[in-house]
């Protein structure tokens, strides 16, 4: 070592240790840098070393945990490590997906923060040779009572949508919370789903040596250095402003074109390997496909094309400029390549070559100005087993503790009415639902269904993205064996059997054992979710330090579940079909917990956080889960949806009115039409009594639950087949045509409302706090 | 008889547009917006999406890539244009077609279905629509506001220009049934002579029951009627479920 780095020491001022602290580095961290180069490292190698070893970049604190999750399947055909996951779908057909966050950008400036997220999670499918199908958000903002986070719902929709349009993606689902928490500290977790032919996924591998290294795409600027170790590796401050120019700016066309040229080269079999100018930017992308390999690289900068001049290396290497991409192709392919980056009119510059040395080396116009083993800098970074204390386990609330005077009518009236419930439409009317053709169920319904027919198949995936922040501030654990379940459920309450998970992990500071011991409870209790569900996990993100200096959000861990249906033109919809159809309930119906903890009526009507998020059963989940799918594909099930949110109460609301809503083209957005709208049903139904109270009956969360209508033909079959499946159900009613919704218990009524109304508070409450401006 | 569908860099929904041609069993291809020959289509669809980035204006550099120029001759010579969406703004920055497309009422991008009564059966792109069909179709885009002046907009309605209008469920007219503000609930307009039409809403995007609508493919087979002169009449009759037309 000592002699390779005495033969070409860099020509560069070199780092010290308060340098290497100035970056965000430790004593302990200068110091290894210092003995895996057998010298001090020079400013670039700094740099190169503190995004590389950032948080962000190396998982240095979630490591440890990570590696407990279940990543091993029959249908996995890519687990973590490579920029996405894979499962099989069939016929010869990887479905290639991942989640990812983008949020301390998203605060500083919504619109562009947002946006670059989303770029960024397309070029990670992209990289993979997959064609991007369908983009979901899962975004948590405050309140919506202060302007700032309107502004920021706002940017953030806007950014979302800018950049997902124009690429031509359809955005086809996710999910909203609003909580205090994220007041100073919004999440964008953006996850995409794409297709490749499972024999030729792409990797970021830089095999061959000798082989051309090919930058192409938008040029290098000043934007974005440091992205990665400032924004994401670190908390929040008062200068939160002042970090502005950390902030890409996105550019949709050039990736859109980025896209299909690259998928061109994909197409003919002309790339050894590709990787995206992601966090860390072109030390990344080099350092990463160098060490895929075993092998080195050696790229010179003076050759990467600029935005603007004067660029020191250092910057260059570091940029986080948005839609560029690193290719690895042979001599005998380049004119190829070349040729096809011309027909789409893209900058693309052979900056380097791979070499056979193991080690990264950055030339400026041929001077050497850095060089470091390229494994050192993608794997070798610090791993921290960092110290934390799990909170201890709430009591179970009872109803007893929680005596309410409001009407069950008004009570539903309310929830619908919570912007956590009500009707996203604002949101993803701004969002193209329907481009390329394939969307089957538009947001709104349990999970999106997205039609394989690009690949000449009539197989359709369902793609949902959750996660109930309230459950995982109770109770670490159980709250994210929830957000897999209730990921899962809604997938399978389309009939798709689900194949995997990609998850986003969104926490506050590690370095506060509190919030290490949330974390590391949550993927304690994921990864036991995932084992009891059947259900590995294909990749994902952490983001830490979401906290600004008085408080943390709450620990948000947010699961993309991905399933397989057999046919796109089977799936079950989560509005009822059909007047005359039997309502069922099935799942855990008996359930100890009514799950009032953490639910959205105590929080509402009793202001209050407390209490233990609802017990899951895992084993009768799973099982839950393989009635659902088993259901669909015998054709029994006339509409199925999952009870959470709001408990019975809203998921029967929202079953009546489903339907109706999906068939809306009328232009208001505030209000519901005036005129009954087809579609809209009523319900009549019987529940059992729940010693917790009423209130808790049809408003508590219980876990592992689904509401689902049948033909009354199929009365017998669906029946016989839950108790195949050892899954408790029971017939509590009829879909009427009438729309009123009414639930009696013991014989007496206890709530009646009138769809239309309830309709009318659940889908203009949301346009509704927006336009408060 | 081959339709060309036309894309440039930012077209995205070209590949929807040879598929809808293609279920209707129409021989279609993909003309790249640099290519300097129609490889003798028929008629041409000008695909939806962000032609380079909507950078300056919706469609204001399209206009003067390569292909336009024979796309100009093609209309001058009476043969069909469809452009839809994007090709819609396109089609207008050409001139092809009279007006301009403002920013949506609202000020945001919006998708949604939206219906439209057919006014005129006596074109390339309706002739298997009944007079007075009201169709479901899905809309996505941010500037699909159809604005004329009083001069022209007098033109246009005495020509006989208008070929579809928003509407509700019922053939009702009125601002909450107009998606993005259209002056006179135009949704899709065509030349004096009757061979180039756009439309904001995506006929492409409605073929399948199961994904919303199958209306659009109406459009497509009254292409095929177009081309196929001798085409028997019972391709309307094909059609798969489609709304009652309402009388006008």
């Amino acid at each position: 070592m000592s002699e390779v780095a005495e033969r070409t020491r860099p020509q560069e001022e070199i780092a010290d240790e308060t340098i290497a602290l100035e970056h965000g580095m430790t004593s302990e961290e200068y110091a290894r840098v210092c003995e895996i180069l057998g010298r001090q490292p020079t400013v670039t190698e700094i740099g190169m070393y503190s995004v590389m070893w950032s948080e962000h970049c190396s998982y240095k604190s979630s490591r440890v945990h990570l590696e407990t999750l279940p990543v091993e399947g029959a249908a996995v055909l890519q687990g973590p490590g490579e920029n996405a996951g894979a499962v099989d779908l069939g016929d010869g057909i990887a479905g290639v997906f991942k989640v990812e966050s983008h949020n301390h950008p998203s605060y500083i400036e919504p619109y562009q923060g947002a946006a670059t997220g989303v770029g960024g999670i397309l070029r990670d499918i992209i990289t993979m040779g997959a064609r991007p199908l369908a983009l979901l958000d899962s975004l948590r903002f405050g309140e919506l009572d202060h302007g700032r986070n309107r502004h920021l719902l706002d940017g953030v929709v806007g950014g979302i949508a800018g950049y997902g349009n124009c690429m031509g993606i359809p955005t086809v689902g996710g999910e909203i919370c609003f909580d205090p928490s994220y007041d100073k500290n919004p999440l964008v977790n953006a996850m995409c789903f794409g297709i490749a032919p499972a024999d030729r996924i792409v990797k970021a591998v830089a095999d061959g040596v000798g082989n051309p290294v090919i930058y192409v795409g938008a040029k290098t600027g000043r934007d974005g250095i440091y992205g990665v170790s400032l924004l994401a590796s670190a908390t929040f401050d008062a200068e939160a402003a002042e970090k502005r120019p950390a902030v890409q700016v996105g550019d949709p066309f050039t990736e859109k074109v980025l896209m299909e040229a690259c998928l061109e080269l994909v197409e003919k079999d002309l790339l050894v390997g590709m990787q995206d100018f992601g966090g860390a930017g072109l030390t990344c992308a080099a350092s990463e496909m160098a060490s895929n390999s075993g092998n080195g690289m050696e790229i010179d900068v003076a050759l990467v094309p600029r935005r603007e001049t004067g660029l020191s290396p250092y910057e260059v290497m570091l940029s986080e400029s948005q839609e560029r991409m690193m290719l690895v192709t042979t001599p005998e392919m380049i004119s190829d390549v070349m040729g096809i980056f011309g027909k789409w009119d893209l900058d693309a510059v052979v900056i380097g070559k791979v070499t056979d040395d193991g080690l990264l080396r950055v030339l400026d116009d041929g001077v050497v100005v850095a060089e470091v083993p390229a494994h050192s800098l993608a794997e070798d970074g610090p791993c921290y087993s960092r110290p934390y204390t799990i909170a201890a386990t709430p009591a179970t609330l009872s109803g007893a503790e929680l005596p309410c005077e409001v009407a069950p009518g008004d009570v539903l009236h309310g929830l619908l009415r919570d912007p956590n419930i009500a009707s996203k439409r604002w949101v993803f009317q701004q969002y193209d639902q329907t481009v390329r053709y394939n969307t089957v169920q538009r947001p709104g319904g349990e999970a999106a269904v997205i039609w394989l027919k690009e690949a000449g198949s009539d197989a359709a995936v369902a793609i949902s993205l959750d996660g109930n922040p309230w459950y995982v501030e109770l109770d670490a654990r159980r709250g994210a064996q929830l957000a897999v379940a209730e990921a899962c459920r809604n997938v399978a309450c389309t009939g798709a059997k689900p194949l995997g998970i990609t998850n986003c992990l969104n926490f506050g500071s590690p370095e506060i054992e509190e919030r290490m011991g949330q974390f590391a409870a949550a993927v304690q209790g994921m990864g036991e979710a995932c084992t009891a569900l059947g259900v590995p996990v294909t990749g994902g993100n952490v983001s830490f330090y979401n906290e600004t200096v008085e408080t943390p959000i709450l620990p948000t861990p947010v699961v993309g579940a991905v399933g397989r249906l057999d046919r796109y033109d089977a799936s079950v919809r989560s509005g009822f079909a059909a007047a005359g159809d039997t309502v069922w309930m099935v799942g855990a119906l008996e359930a100890s917990d009514a799950g009032l903890g953490g639910s959205a009526y105590v929080r509402n009507f009793h202001d209050r956080k407390v209490g233990a998020p609802p017990a899951i059963d895992l084993e009768l989940e799973a099982r839950l889960q393989e009635f659902l799918v088993a259901a669909a594909g015998a054709g029994l099930l006339a509409s199925a949806k999952d009870c959470s949110d709001g408990g019975f109460a809203v998921a029967l609301a929202e079953a009546c009115f489903a339907t109706a809503d999906a068939a809306r083209t009328d232009a208001e957005q505030s209000a519901a039409p005036r005129s009954l709208l087809p579609g809209m049903f009523g319900a009549n139904v019987e529940i059992l009594a729940c010693e917790d109270g009423l209130h808790a009956a049809l408003f508590g969360e219980a876990a592992s639950r689904a509401l689902v209508s049948a033909r009354g033909e199929d009365a017998v079959a669906l029946a016989a087949l839950a108790a195949r499946y050892d899954v408790p159900i029971a017939a509590i009613g009829e879909v009427t045509a009438e729309a009123r919704l009414r639930a009696d218990v013991a014989g007496a009524t206890v709530l009646e409302e009138d769809v239309q109304e309830l309709y009318a508070a659940w889908s203009g409450a949301l346009a509704q706090a927006m336009e408060n401006d | 008889m081959r339709v060309g569908v036309v894309y440039y860099p930012g077209s995205n929904c070209e590949q929807d547009a040879v598929h809808a041609c293609r279920l209707v069993g129409l021989d279609t291809t993909l003309v790249w917006h640099k290519q300097e020959s129609l490889d003798g289509c028929d008629a041409l669809i000008i695909a939806g999406g962000f032609s380079y980035g909507d950078h300056l204006r919706c469609g204001a550099l399209a206009r003067f890539s390569p292909v336009m120029k024979l796309v100009e001759r093609f209309a001058a010579a009476g043969q069909p244009i469809l452009g839809i969406c994007n090709g819609f703004q396109i089609l207008v920055e050409m001139g092809l077609l009279p007006g301009a497309l403002l920013a949506n009422d609202g000020l945001k991008f919006r998708c949604q279905d939206t219906r439209m009564q057919v006014e005129r059966t006596d074109s390339p792109f309706t002739n298997a629509c009944a007079e007075g069909q009201i169709l479901r179709f899905n809309m996505a885009h941010y500037e699909g506001n159809y604005f004329a002046d009083e001069a022209t907009l007098a033109d246009i309605e005495a020509n006989g220009q208008v070929v579809m209008r928003f509407c509700g469920p019922d053939g009702e007219r009125g601002v909450e049934h107009n998606p993005n503000g259209s002056i006179h609930d135009i949704a899709a307009l065509r030349n004096r002579s009757g061979n180039v039409m756009g439309l904001m809403p995506h006929p492409e995007r409605v073929l399948d029951s199961e994904l919303g609508s199958s209306d659009g493919r109406l459009m497509f087979e009254s292409l095929r009627n177009a081309l196929t002169p001798s085409a028997p009449a019972e391709v309307a009759a094909s059609v798969g479920p489609v709304e009652v037309s309402i009388d006008v």
